[in-house]
């Protein structure tokens, strides 16, 4: 019964998870072509003492923010179907966790 | 009884801020998981909204320094170059090297994924408050990706722990 009761819509939240869900597979996602690509390994090394990972990361953290405030704006004061986002959510997330994991993006090197 | 401004930040990024990341852990957990209205008062769930804006903030804003204070302050020290810094002495071995192959370059990756989580949920906490009770689909999805957090978070300690004993920043 508890779920009937009038709340918020939850367009901002769902966004917000999504938006994570973004985040980390952007994570994921630049890990894996920085290993994969000498190139784009470089490119990513926006701070010579950290290296690529402060592309990565910097590149990760912009990007979910973007994606935050795309979304966000989008679904503001709107009820959205949360299951679908959510399980696109936690796709994203075990991407990112995938492609973070170094026997995997060593397949590419 | 010395302790020089890396070993200082070092102690920083992993035993201060990593403690203060389990007790904000286990409360917002907790919080998290009682917070149905089956359960509690309407006074109870105010009492237990405030330890899960305390919990799932401060384990959001803890993430965000320790990843801060590991990537731009202690991890450069880790990767200078020449023969004495850490990782070096890792690659110099067959047996240590591991510890940065597999371990320090999956902690340096997963650890940034615990932030961006831990800062989603405290936002959908900040966003219903005790509405949240009502709202029992977003309580368990935050509930996932607030643990998610906390075992990504967890494989970026440990391998920290692990690593900074076989071969310390000084």
């Amino acid at each position: 019964m508890a779920q009937m009761t009038k709340t918020k819509p939850n367009g901002p939240v769902a966004a917000s998870f999504l938006a994570a869900g973004i985040g980390a597979f952007m994570m994921g996602l630049l890990t894996t072509a920085a290993a994969a690509s000498a190139g784009i390994a470089g490119a990513l090394n926006w701070y010579g003492p950290v290296g690529p990972l402060s592309g990565k990361s910097l590149g990760a953290v912009i990007i979910w923010l973007i994606a935050w405030i795309l979304i966000g704006s989008s679904w503001r004061g709107k009820e959205v179907a949360f299951g679908p986002v959510y399980l696109w959510t936690l796709i994203l997330v075990a991407l990112g966790l995938l492609l973070t994991f170094p026997p995997f993006f060593d397949l590419f090197e | 009884m010395e302790l020089g401004a890396r070993e200082l930040w070092t102690v920083v990024h992993g035993l201060v801020l990593g403690t203060l990341f389990l007790l904000a852990f286990a409360g917002g957990f907790a919080g998290f998981y009682s917070l149905r209205p089956e359960w509690v008062t309407v006074v109870g769930i105010r009492e237990r909204l405030r330890r899960l804006l305390a919990g799932s903030w401060v384990m959001a804003l803890v993430a965000w320094f320790t990843v801060t204070t590991g990537t731009w302050i202690v991890y450069p020290w880790y990767r200078a170059p020449g023969p004495d810094s850490p990782r070096s002495y890792l690659l110099a071995a067959p047996n240590r090297a591991e510890w940065h192959r597999f371990g320090m370059e999956w902690k340096e990756h997963v650890a940034f994924i615990a932030p961006i989580l831990a800062t989603a949920v405290a936002f959908s906490v900040s966003y219903y408050r005790e509405e949240l009770a009502n709202r029992q689909d977003i309580r368990k999805a935050a509930l996932v990706l607030f643990t998610i957090a906390f075992i990504t978070a967890g494989v970026a300690g440990v391998f920290g722990a692990f690593i900074n004993k076989v071969s310390p920043i000084r």
